[in-house]
């Protein structure tokens, strides 16, 4: 019987059934964060239960770590306890920790892949919702809370409903400066913020076999937005070349036995999936959001909608969410006067993700009256960023270059917007006061962000580019 | 984990969808390895920045402070795993959510710390929703998760439904991880075995070390 990609990584690491009914799956690879690792190191040590596989946890100091150039951990004041907790944590139980002076340091889900610890066909989880992000090198990967972060300590597996299965199948060739974090933000507007709830999706089509392995991260970030704990990509060429000699990659022999299986790990033909859905690319122009939460999404040219083209189930919110964004339904998104522009975050900070945006803002000007971030997304990045003169690029344009970490993304760091301010920002959540209180965040891609910073306002990057 | 059996308490109406874990536990600039969970509770909501009340916010009013029972609607608890947003609810004694659907990891957080998630079919929930509207905290409703009914002023029993296993663990306050110990020699013989079949996947080495 022809069996789904997903069937085949959860059948292997499949453990038993517990007396619940509840599957339990083996964790291959464990990645810890600042923000809940000390609630689950001691709620350990209060049941006197040991750390299981220290040698397959990792834990990287992210979320409250200040960006501020020459920063430490007393940077962020709230942030030292966190740190300080994790380090502990770590010694006492021997798990390798990318510090927040670590040359390798950086937000989790940038990390892991940059340093071989994500391997498709494997089992990944962390603390976090945006887990899924690995998804996007052929890794099954979990987000999961407190507690069950220190139930994977304890056991090394994770105790789960399989869930229903969804393809997505994404068709079509990307025009120029259109990027997968504008087909991700157009699949969770048709399906809405709970259209994957329950569901593992595997994304597959033309448009992802193009796409290089970053931009399949950045969809696969975005799956949670659309309620989906687990998005992925079959593993292809693209995926063994990037990763291949990582630091924490199986080497010489092993490597090549690794790889022979790995050419294995797709969806058989015929494989059935509890949803189907199709996405036609060609066409799609830049994406943004308008409102509250990331499905209130328009193509750049469009306009904050009118009431009565909105569900009606939906209508409460989008009224909510005009009065929050203080728009107007039918107001243009392009020429909305921006205060803030944030690039970063696990969704848009990768070296290709600041390369993009610098091409955009090289040899221009960040407008009067805007302040623009660039956060990288980890510490190489960073390195490999300062390497090419991207950073030169950044500054020579008026935006702050900071050091890595989660940053503006939930502003657990402090880095914040000012009340009422306008911010397009790279990351994932458009919540009400995420980037800090009464803060109107509008979601879009690095392209679209960069251009917004030149402009003032938001802007549509194709205009921008082809009027310069 | 504290069990969940019956619970008698206020029901409060909170009628939204899509109630995120951003709203419901926001970071507080004040945070700290021992946050206050009673006071994170829909801070924003509940609270001005230089700390008065907003009377206007449901668990404000005076009928609906000791709520127990939060009645609300689809996809509660959406975005973040933070599982402050499920502490903070326990913190304020409210021990119930009835939701017409709950985010994924929200449930999960919820069933691991004896907070029970009930879901009822939209028509049904948009009925009780009327009920606890009308009784506007006059008397307190009876969950009981045994015989999976809610009991209380304004109409008749209402049942619902929740997996056995779930029902199971709630009632009896299941310690989670002893419940996969249980499976420990399953899960070294599942490592052997991976240690043949794919060894990659039991080793972990920096190759620059």
């Amino acid at each position: 019987m022809p069996r789904t990609l997903f069937d085949k990584i959860w059948d292997f690491h499949l453990v038993g059934q517990r007396a619940d009914g509840r599957d339990l799956l083996y964790i291959d690879r464990h990645v810890l964060h600042e923000l809940h690792a000390h609630h689950a190191f001691a709620q350990l040590e209060k049941q006197e239960r040991p750390v299981r596989r220290a040698d397959l946890t990792f834990a990287v100091q992210d979320h409250t770590v200040a960006t501020k150039p020459g920063r430490d951990e007393n940077t962020n004041p709230t942030g030292t306890a966190f740190i300080k907790a994790m380090r502990e944590g770590c010694r006492k139980n021997g798990i390798r920790l990318f510090d927040i002076d670590d040359r390798e340091q950086g937000i989790c889900h940038v990390v892991a892949p940059e340093v071989g610890i994500v391997l498709p066909g494997a089992t990944h989880a962390v603390p976090d919702s945006h887990a899924s992000t690995v998804g996007g090198l052929g890794a099954l990967a979990f987000g999961c809370g407190t507690t069950e972060l220190a139930h994977i300590l304890a056991t090394q597996v994770m105790a789960m409903k399989r869930p229903k299965l969804m393809r997505v199948r994404l068709d079509g060739k990307l025009g120029a400066h259109v990027s997968s974090k504008d087909i991700a933000l157009r699949l969770i507007a048709d399906l809405g913020v709970a259209g994957a709830r329950g569901y593992a999706v595997e994304y597959t089509g033309p448009a992802v076999a193009a796409m290089p392995i970053e931009q399949r991260m950045t969809l696969c970030n975005l799956n949670i937005e659309m309620g989906g704990r687990s998005g992925f990509v079959a593993p292809d060429d693209k995926t063994f070349a990037w990763l291949a000699g990582r630091p924490y990659m199986p080497q010489v022999e092993m490597w090549d036995r690794a790889l022979a299986h790995w050419r294995t790990l797709k969806t058989d033909d015929g494989a059935q999936f509890d949803r189907e859905v199709v996405l036609d690319c060609a066409g799609l122009e830049p994406q943004i959001t308008w409102g509250t939460d990331p499905s209130q999404v328009v193509g750049i040219s469009g306009r904050v909608p009118e009431p009565a083209a909105i569900d009606q189930g939906r209508r409460a919110a989008a009224e909510n969410a005009f009065a929050y964004m203080g728009l107007k339904p039918g107001t243009p998104l392009i020429g909305l006067p921006v205060h803030r522009v944030f690039i970063g975050s696990c969704t848009n900070s990768r070296l290709p993700d600041l390369e993009v945006a610098a091409t955009i803002v090289k040899g221009r000007r960040v407008a009067e009256g805007v302040f623009a971030m660039v956060v990288p997304g980890s510490s190489s990045v960073k390195r490999e960023a300062e390497a090419v003169g991207i950073d030169r690029v950044f500054r020579d344009a008026g935006f702050f270059w900071g050091e890595s970490g989660c940053s503006m993304c939930a502003g657990g760091n402090g880095d914040r917007a000012q009340p009422g301010e306008r911010c397009v920002s790279t990351t994932n959540r458009n919540f009400e006061n995420r980037q800090g209180p009464k803060v109107r965040t509008h979601l879009a891609s690095p392209a679209t962000a960069a251009a917004s910073a030149i402009a003032g306002c938001i802007a549509d990057v194709r205009q921008l580019v082809e009027t310069a | 984990m504290q069990p969940f059996t019956t619970h008698a308490g206020i029901a409060a109406p909170l009628l939204v969808d899509d109630m995120n874990t951003d709203q419901i536990a926001p970071f507080l600039p004040s945070r700290s390895l021992k946050d206050d969970y009673e006071v994170m509770l829909f801070n924003r909501a509940r609270f001005r920045e230089d700390g008065s009340e907003i009377a206007d916010f449901v668990l404000n009013k005076p009928q609906f402070r000791g709520a127990g029972i939060l009645v609300t609607g689809h996809n509660f608890g959406a975005g973040s795993s933070r599982e402050s947003a499920v502490w903070s609810m326990l913190a304020n004694n409210i021990r119930v959510i009835v939701a017409k659907s709950f985010a994924d990891i929200y449930r999960e957080n919820c069933l691991q710390n004896g907070l029970l998630p009930i879901v009822l079919e939209a028509d049904v929930a948009d009925a009780f929703i009327a009920r606890v509207v009308a009784v506007d905290g006059k008397g307190p409703f009876t969950v009981d998760l045994a015989t999976q009914r809610i009991s209380g002023p304004g109409g008749p029993d209402v049942a619902f439904e929740i997996p056995g296993a779930d029902r199971t663990r709630l009632l009896e306050g299941l310690d989670d991880i002893g419940m996969t110990m249980k499976h420990v020699d399953a899960i070294v013989s599942w490592e052997q075995q991976a240690a043949k079949a794919q060894p990659w996947l039991q080793q972990t080495t920096d190759r620059r070390n």
